[in-house]
């Protein structure tokens, strides 16, 4: 483990610049930490924090200079790994039949992602599997992702709605980074602890001033962390929970949910994981160039569930049992893990702000199976 | 280019002709769409009447007289599609909030004579009285998806017009949300997209302009609403706009009456 000072930093920001990387980070922007191109250390939410509760949002002055005193704000990085509208093809009418101009994949950006967070990676993580793991792959994210180059930053203190501790997926970044940083700020130090993930990190950071890291330094970074762990804002208790979902079918919460829930998607627009699309297909008037589309959709949409004869699922309680169920339930038989890592999204972002960790656990607390958690 | 090319033709209700205006605004598309349709009537933009029938027939504008009704019978009669477009035309307009007064006094504090003026108690969408093969929604409409319309008619392919939330649109535009970020009351939620999310992109909160969306529940943003400082009266304005008597709408308004 290293030490890169702060006043060094920008030098890991020139270095990915150097390497042809298009730098993506944190920044202000309307009220929200954002995600946008990145070109200094200046652009960074510096002194500023974020408040975050169900169904609210605000960013907040700090009194110190923190760059990274904050947690995951409306944007994910799926939105450039998995982008919201895609062109899949184009084709023009030749003769009798059609030629066809698949999207390019040549020339896309070349990623460096800044700031990701721990619930982040394993957010990541799961969408490679979904994306470029199974039997089918998609071109597009496999080129983006293989491609991409990601520095992880340590949560050294956790948000009001996140829970990754109970996901097991933070809010320490153990794999899949190529550098992970964690900021520290005290006895009028303020430095980065940096750990090399790949080659490629290793790489990165022979072109920024650095020391090794002494042992005090890291036992102090194992404290910071711990004490961050130990005031998550949210809980959920996996254990079984699987199971539990499946056996509460036909809960009454469901119903209850269905109440208070719009219906409107926002949950799984803002989940990291939540992978879901559709294709449109235009046409110009003449009908010879035809266009399709990829947009994301989501399993709230009634189009989403409309097949040849009806509509699987035509309430909103039938929707949201969908969504957390596939989310905590069918995606371990799906992909081997959970499908939430815990970030806290979609409790945050819900216009009426319902919480997927106390709709889980008031099922479990009444559960009507006779194997109770 | 088909040999012969669909008659289209252009009616008007009760409205200010902003929809209309909405095809014309359509500018360089608007050229490709005249080369592609031969248009039968379009009082705003040509003279020229052909006669019916019509391949499609774009109705603007609420019902609001008896005389309407027998016009808009008529009008159903010579087009093989029918669509409307508009908030008039497909939820009675802001002229519908007559709806909830009697319409008496109205015609009596306006017009010299009010016995000259014939008209219905109530401001009602085109699909009141006759088939609607597909509503246009907006106040105005979205000039992009008019075209897309009369383009995936043209081409014998299903409308890309989805009737989900204006929250999508917004994420899918990466705004941040002004009800979440602003404390802002949106009407996003309860709204059926099609503007682009404008008013939310801008920093205000949706007016709900393209009225209900599918499955539409407004009864808890409603209590959103109320927690974040609203009154019950401002409640009910918010959902008596365009839409006030699209039904999900109608209703939420009417349960802040009081
Ligand atoms: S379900 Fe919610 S908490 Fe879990 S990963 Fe998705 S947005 Fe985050
Ligand atoms: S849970 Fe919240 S964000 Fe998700 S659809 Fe329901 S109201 Fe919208
Ligand atoms: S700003 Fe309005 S429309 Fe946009 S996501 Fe928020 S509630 Fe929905």
């Amino acid at each position: 483990m290293f030490i890169v000072e702060l006043s060094d930093l920008q030098g890991l920001i020139t270095a990915l610049q150097g390497n042809g990387y298009a730098v993506i980070g944190p920044t202000v922007r309307d009220g929200a930490i954002t995600f946008d191109t990145l070109n200094s250390v200046d652009e960074l939410p510096r002194g500023w924090t974020d408040v975050q509760e169900a169904g609210s949002y605000g960013i907040r002055r700090r009194e110190d200079d923190a760059l990274f005193a904050y947690n995951v704000g409306p944007h994910s990085w799926k939105k450039f790994l998995f982008p919201s509208r895609l062109r899949l093809f184009a084709a023009q009418k030749a003769g009798k039949g059609f030629e066809v101009d698949p999207a390019p994949t040549g020339t896309l950006p070349r990623y460096a992602f800044f700031g990701v967070r721990s619930c982040e990676l394993a957010a990541i993580a799961i969408q490679d599997k979904i994306f470029m793991d199974g039997k089918y792959t998609d071109k597009h994210y496999k080129t983006l992702r293989k491609s991409a180059c990601i520095i992880a930053v340590n949560c050294v203190r956790v948000g009001g709605t996140c829970f990754c501790d109970s996901m097991n997926t933070g809010p320490r970044a153990k794999a899949g980074f190529d550098l992970a940083l964690t900021e520290v700020m005290a006895d009028g130090k303020h430095h980065f602890l940096v750990e090399v993930g790949s080659p490629l990190g290793k790489s990165l950071l022979q072109k920024v001033t650095h020391r090794e890291a002494q042992d005090a330094e890291k036992v102090q970074v194992d404290r910071i962390l711990k004490a961050a762990e130990d005031k998550m804002g949210r809980t959920l208790d996996t254990q079984k929970l699987p199971r539990v979902l499946q056996d509460n079918f036909e809960h009454p919460r469901w119903e209850d949910i269905a109440k208070r829930c719009l219906s409107c998607a926002n949950c799984t627009m803002v989940c990291p994981t939540c992978f879901c699309s559709t294709v449109e297909d235009v046409t110009d008037l003449t009908g010879d160039h035809a266009e399709r589309w990829r947009r994301w959709d989501s399993c709230f949409t009634t189009d989403f569930t409309k097949v040849a004869g009806g509509n699987m699922r035509m309430s909103t309680r039938t929707r949201y049992r969908q969504w957390m169920t596939h989310k905590l339930s069918n995606w371990v038989e799906q992909f081997g893990t959970m499908g939430c890592v815990g970030c806290g999204r979609c409790i945050t972002w819900c216009p009426v702000g319902i919480d997927i960790t106390a709709e889980a656990t008031a099922i479990r607390e009444n559960s009507m199976s006779t194997l109770n958690g | 280019m088909p040999a012969k090319r669909p008659k289209v033709a252009v009616f008007k209700f009760a409205s200010c002709d902003g929809c209309q205006l909405s095809l014309l605004d359509a500018e360089d598309a608007l050229l490709a769409v005249a080369g592609a349709v031969e248009i039968a009537n379009f009082a705003e933009a040509s003279r020229r009447v052909v006669k019916p029938p019509y391949d499609i027939v774009l109705v603007e504008g609420s019902i609001t007289t008896p005389h309407d009704v027998e016009r808009i019978r008529e009008i159903r009669k010579m087009g093989k599609v029918l669509i409307t477009i508009g908030a008039c035309a497909t939820a009675g307009g802001i002229q519908a909030l007559r709806n909830w007064k009697d319409v008496k006094d109205f015609t009596r504090l306006v017009y010299a004579s009010p016995e000259y003026i014939s008209t219905l108690d109530r401001s009602m969408p085109v699909g009141s009285y006759v088939h609607v093969d597909f509503e246009l929604r907006g106040c105005p409409i979205n000039k992009n998806q008019l075209l897309e319309v009369v383009n995936a008619a043209l081409n014998k392919r299903k409308p890309n017009i989805p009737t989900h939330s204006v929250c999508m649109e917004c994420k899918l535009r990466g705004n941040v949300c002004v009800m979440v970020a602003k404390q802002i009351p949106c009407l996003g939620p309860v709204t059926q997209v099609g503007c682009g999310a404008i008013c939310p992109s801008y920093n205000r909160g949706c007016y709900g302009c393209f009225g209900p969306m599918e499955n539409t529940n407004p009864p808890p943003l409603s209590r959103q609403f109320r927690a974040m400082g609203k009154e019950r009266h401002d409640i009910m304005l918010m959902y008596r706009g365009f839409n006030a008597y699209a039904e999900a709408f109608r209703k939420e308004s009417e349960a802040h009456e009081k």
